[in-house]
């Protein structure tokens, strides 16, 4: 779901994607075309990926595997993929949405079923996220979870106790007013709202005006306490012990815990999931109805599903797999990595978000203008 | 006939670069999402949210520019009174940045004035007082005077790098200290070098949001930052280029002023 390369290439690839929106023949994003033109004759797969979401060997293994040479572009956002699959400019073949943006393109009849027959590798993931994706995928028909994660607290236990405040366990304590200046959100509506929502006990995917007026004001109020809202650099921040707490994607966890060692910090950076419950978010495979090499692109979600290539992946990507067999492949330290895969029991109150359609969105995004121009 | 052959290419860059896209700006500025005729885009300037981000767009722009002729003024005076080599190996030093990707120096801005930044480790270590400066206006500001003040300073040195040093000179024989030859000729005879400055400071500042999301955190909205989650948050295309349309009626004004004050393009950069 995440996004590393941040808003440095959003001006050139905003500039791309509006070429290539408004009908225009330039392919969209950075085209990292790979492959031999000999292994043309097994055809072609247009895959419209995350920014580093995959282990790039992977890649070249599927090309050398399957003779199909794969054409691999990278997006920034989900509201930024959509517009290119809408007007198809380029005929993606295989591309990777998350939860509610799956819903949004199956509503608008964008997708197309997958045959699972050509998906044998779906019996490794586990059931537990098939049944998580019914939110947004009703029949398992249309999407096959390719990394899935939550989103928690992430704070500072030194600098907590330089200002005296306990650790966190619910969102309600991002709203400690000892935390001024000390804590980071994220930037974006729904998950900035997610917070604000949860925290009031109210559901995540909420369209009633009065809950979201609610969740706008404590924003508002949140605001003079908050150092910034960022989106990836929650991690290096933290890192660089300039805030006390702040809000981030489970994936991020691995890294972090890995960069506390090797710089030897003398402050330990823990994850809590937040008691109200959380975002639990999915990103899955979905072949769009106007893709060319369908055959091809189920060939390639077969190959993203095999156990050793799932690992690969999780362990460039270090967003939790939804793969069982992977999971089984990793050893029992990262298994037992309560950050990264936390217990069932803690997921307690926890939900995937939907797609509330085009009018809720959009009063969503007022709202949260009027959160920031606060 | 051959020397029409020969605009050609730049015809095709414009039609296809410059002129399709603002087409298209001004198409979806003026529909809505059932591609209908409406105003209400660029009408809904007058929200609350927008106006605001607005006048503190205008404001801060308008704060970096005064900050950026304030500086370039005076360096670039220096810089003309030095002798010929000297002025220009200053000039290529104040250019030589530039070759970097301005959104790295604004990366860099923000690792500099951090919390924990080098800034405050130099002050922690001299054992005077830290500052605060990231995400506030103030930091927004310093990195829009930063990024832009060669753009003021260089069509300001080459206004007075063209005048002749006997004006000057006669402006002295006939007693004018050194204030009033500042006011009545100096710069007077660099105004088309100062708007031109002006403009190019103060449209990239007005329009900028990568500089309000590095230094101000995304805690401080502008109209750029508007404009920019409206196509790739948003999925409001409709609403980003109506703003967008008002934007440009600033920067058709800051254009018809140069008209009105650069009329032999004396004050270009390069």
């Amino acid at each position: 779901m995440k996004k590393r390369f941040f808003a440095l290439t959003m001006t050139t690839v905003t500039a791309v994607s509006l070429l290539a929106g408004c009908g225009g023949k330039a392919p969209a994003g950075d085209s990292a075309q790979s492959g031999t033109e000999s292994a043309s004759d097994s055809g072609e797969l247009y895959v419209y990926n995350w920014g580093e979401y995959i282990d790039e060997d992977v890649i070249t293994q599927f090309e050398d595997e399957t003779g199909i040479k794969v054409i691999y572009d990278l997006f920034e956002t989900n509201e930024e993929m959509y517009p290119v699959i809408e007007a198809g400019a380029v005929n993606y073949d295989v591309v990777c949405p998350s939860d509610y943006m799956i819903q949004k393109m199956r509503e608008n009849d964008m997708l197309a079923e997958i045959n699972f027959d050509n998906v044998p590798n779906i019996s490794q993931i586990d059931p537990k996220y098939m049944e998580m994706s019914k939110a947004f995928d009703p029949d398992n028909q249309y999407s096959v979870p390719y990394c899935w994660g939550t989103v928690g607290i992430l704070y500072n236990t030194k600098r907590l106790e330089e200002l005296g405040v306990d650790a966190p366990t619910s969102w309600e304590d991002l709203w400690d007013e000892r935390l001024s200046g000390e804590i980071l959100m994220q930037d974006s509506v729904r998950d900035a709202f997610m917070v604000a929502l949860k925290k009031d006990g109210y559901s995540m995917n909420t369209a009633n005006e009065t809950e979201l007026a609610q969740a706008k004001q404590d924003l508002i109020d949140q605001k003079p306490l908050v150092q910034a809202y960022v989106v990836d650099q929650v991690r290096d921040k933290m890192i660089g012990g300039e805030a006390a707490v702040g809000v981030i994607y489970s994936g991020e966890m691995l890294y972090i815990q890995e960069e506390v060692q090797n710089l030897g910090l003398d402050y330990n950076l823990e994850y809590v999931l937040p008691k109200e419950g959380t975002n639990l978010w999915v990103d899955s495979w979905v072949i769009p109805k106007n893709a060319k090499n369908k055959e091809n692109a189920e060939k390639w979600i077969d190959f993203m599903c095999r156990p050793e290539i799932a690992k690969a992946n999780f362990e460039y990507i270090t967003y939790p797999t939804p793969n069982k067999g992977a999971f089984d492949l990793l050893d029992a330290d990262m298994q037992g990595n309560k950050s990264v895969f936390p217990d069932d029991a803690d997921l307690a109150g926890s939900e995937v978000f939907t797609y509330l359609g085009d009018d809720v969105d959009s009063i969503y995004n007022n709202l949260w203008k009027e959160v920031k121009s606060n | 006939m051959s020397k029409k052959m020969l605009s050609g290419p730049y015809l095709l860059w414009m039609i296809g670069f410059i002129i399709i896209p603002l087409a298209l700006i001004v198409y979806y500025g003026l529909t809505d999402k059932n591609n209908v005729f409406t105003l209400a885009n660029v009408l809904s300037i007058a929200t609350a949210e927008h106006s605001k981000a607005l006048w503190l767009s205008l404001g801060l722009s308008f704060a970096s520019t005064l900050i950026c002729l304030v500086l370039a003024y005076p360096l670039a005076m220096i810089l003309r009174n030095r002798q010929m080599g000297q002025g220009s190996f200053i000039v290529f030093i104040f250019i030589l940045p530039m070759w970097m990707n301005f959104l790295l120096r604004t990366l860099a801005w923000q690792t500099l004035l951090e919390k924990s930044g080098v800034i405050n480790g130099i002050l922690t270590a001299l054992h005077l007082p830290t500052q605060s400066l990231i995400n506030t206006p103030g930091a927004i500001v310093l990195g829009m005077v930063y990024n832009f003040l060669p753009f003021m300073v260089l069509p300001i040195y080459n206004t007075l790098c063209k005048i002749d040093d006997n004006t000057i000179n006669a402006a002295r024989d006939l007693g004018a200290n050194f204030t009033q030859t500042l006011l009545w000729v100096w710069f007077p005879l660099s105004v088309p070098g100062v708007i031109s400055g002006i403009t190019m400071v103060f449209v990239p500042a007005l329009t900028t949001f990568v500089i309000s999301n590095l230094l101000g955190g995304s805690k401080i909205l502008l109209i750029g930052n508007v404009i920019e989650q409206e196509f790739t948050k948003g999925s409001n295309w409709h609403l980003g280029s109506g703003l967008s349309l008002v934007l440009m009626v600033f920067i058709l004004l800051s254009m018809a002023l140069i008209a009105k004050y650069d009329k032999n393009g004396e004050g270009s950069a390069f």
